[in-house]
């Protein structure tokens, strides 16, 4: 195998490892403990609509106001992020994935994060050409 | 007189706050931080990867046996990775009978190393600083800081420079709703002669609020966060110890104007006969969200 070949398997394995740790990696690392925490908002009215109102503050800028992401950073409405618990994505919110990009959110408040998870669970799953349709 | 140079002050920083906002607003895209309100005190809290903040802090004080200053820092935060950001100051400040004078940057880079939130959160902050002795935006106070530095005149005091190099051990709690932060600082000039220098800052601080409301207000109480700051010197390697240094402690409030600026204030009061009286601190800043992103998009 030539040099110029190895350099593009590399890179074609890099790629590959970096899109296999985009690909909810973070799911496998929340503990039991965390993953069965219920929201005390859960199904709530008022929380939904208040957590529209934080997560347009906080969370649209990266994600979209629809909530359906863009090149960089991923969709909430999509299969993985609405069938994770609620209390999967209040340990994501708690201690982000900074390797990749997304922040941690612990000194937000944890009721405006559980709000945050019930406003993006009322959205259910959409992807951008459902909407578009 | 002090009165005259008060009120030029006053127009001189409202005129300045009015370029800020304007500037920010022709960017458009502010978003409320969830960064705690401390003057002085850094918490873990990190800016958000891509977002630029942009702060003006000011001081107002009128020394015992000094002319009355007004020192303003201008403050550009960026968040290059969620665990890394860098923030370059610009600072100057305007003393009563005295020229107005340009004091010297900083530049700054703060890490987490873990990747993960814990109970206690370290984060790791790096400072050059390229400042003269007429600098007075007490950012910090380390070593024996005190009253005494500010009745130098600007003319002299300018051609004193001091290059150093500042670290900070950030700590960082989050529980409750509170944020409870230390820091440990110490600073080495870069004359390898010059002795480490140590200081602290401790503050603790919470929302007025910890749920948002379901409906959209500008004075609602979780736009509002409360805090109360102490900050001071440790002295040297050399002298170490409470001795010859100065203090303060000051409540804060902050109010984060929905889709708007944050405008924080602190009088912060000295707390033995080396500080200065009463500080009396503000500062607007306005996060620009996606900096980057959104002038290619434009």
């Amino acid at each position: 195998m030539t040099r110029g070949k190895r350099i593009r398997m590399a890179g074609v394995i890099l790629a590959a490892m970096v899109c296999m740790a985009a690909d909810g990696s973070w799911l496998r690392r929340v503990p039991d403990t965390d993953r069965q925490k219920t929201n005390p908002f859960a199904g709530r009215a008022d929380a939904v609509a208040a957590g529209a109102r934080v997560f347009d503050d906080h969370c649209a800028k990266c994600h979209g106001e629809d909530a359906l992401g863009n090149r960089k950073h991923p969709s909430l409405r999509s299969e993985r992020v609405q069938h994770a618990t609620d209390g999967e994505i209040f340990w994501l919110l708690k201690n982000g994935n900074l390797p990749k990009g997304m922040p941690t959110w612990a000194a937000l408040p944890e009721p405006m994060r559980w709000q945050i998870i019930t406003y993006v669970k009322s959205l259910g799953t959409e992807s951008r050409s459902e909407i578009e349709k | 007189m002090r009165k005259k140079v008060g009120s030029l002050y006053m127009q001189l920083s409202c005129s300045r706050l009015i370029l800020l906002l304007f500037l920010a607003l022709l960017i458009g895209g502010a978003v409320r931080a969830q960064e705690p309100p401390y003057f002085v005190t850094y918490s873990d809290v990190m800016e958000e990867p891509g977002n630029l903040e942009i702060s003006y802090k000011g001081i107002n004080a009128a020394p015992k046996n000094a002319n009355l200053f007004n020192s303003g820092t201008v403050e550009f935060e960026y968040g290059l990775k969620a665990y890394w950001t860098t923030e370059f100051y610009l600072s100057g400040q305007t003393t009563q009978n005295d020229p107005t004078i340009f004091t010297g940057y900083r530049w700054e880079n703060r890490f987490r190393p873990l990747m993960t939130t814990h109970a206690i959160n370290p984060v790791l902050y790096v400072e050059y600083e390229d400042i003269n002795e007429g600098d007075r935006s007490f950012l910090e106070v380390v070593n024996h800081d005190s009253i005494s530095d500010v009745y130098a005149p600007n003319g002299q005091a300018r051609a004193a420079r001091q290059r150093e190099i500042e670290l900070k051990l950030i700590l960082s709690s989050n529980t409750h709703g509170w944020n409870i932060s230390e820091n440990v600082i110490t600073e080495k000039p870069l004359d390898p002669s010059g002795p480490w220098e140590f200081g602290y800052a401790l503050a603790v601080s919470r929302p007025l609020a910890l749920e948002a409301g379901k409906k959209a207000c500008v004075f609602c109480r979780e736009n509002f966060y409360a805090g109360l700051e102490m900050y001071g010197g440790l002295g040297t390697t050399e002298n170490f110890g409470l001795s010859g240094t100065s203090h303060y402690l000051g409540p804060i409030l902050q109010f984060n104007i929905p889709k708007g600026p944050s405008i924080g204030f602190e009088p912060s009061f000295g707390l033995n006969a080396n500080s200065v009286g009463l500080l009396w601190r503000f500062k607007v800043s306005y996060e620009v969200e996606q900096i980057f992103g959104r002038l290619w998009r434009k």
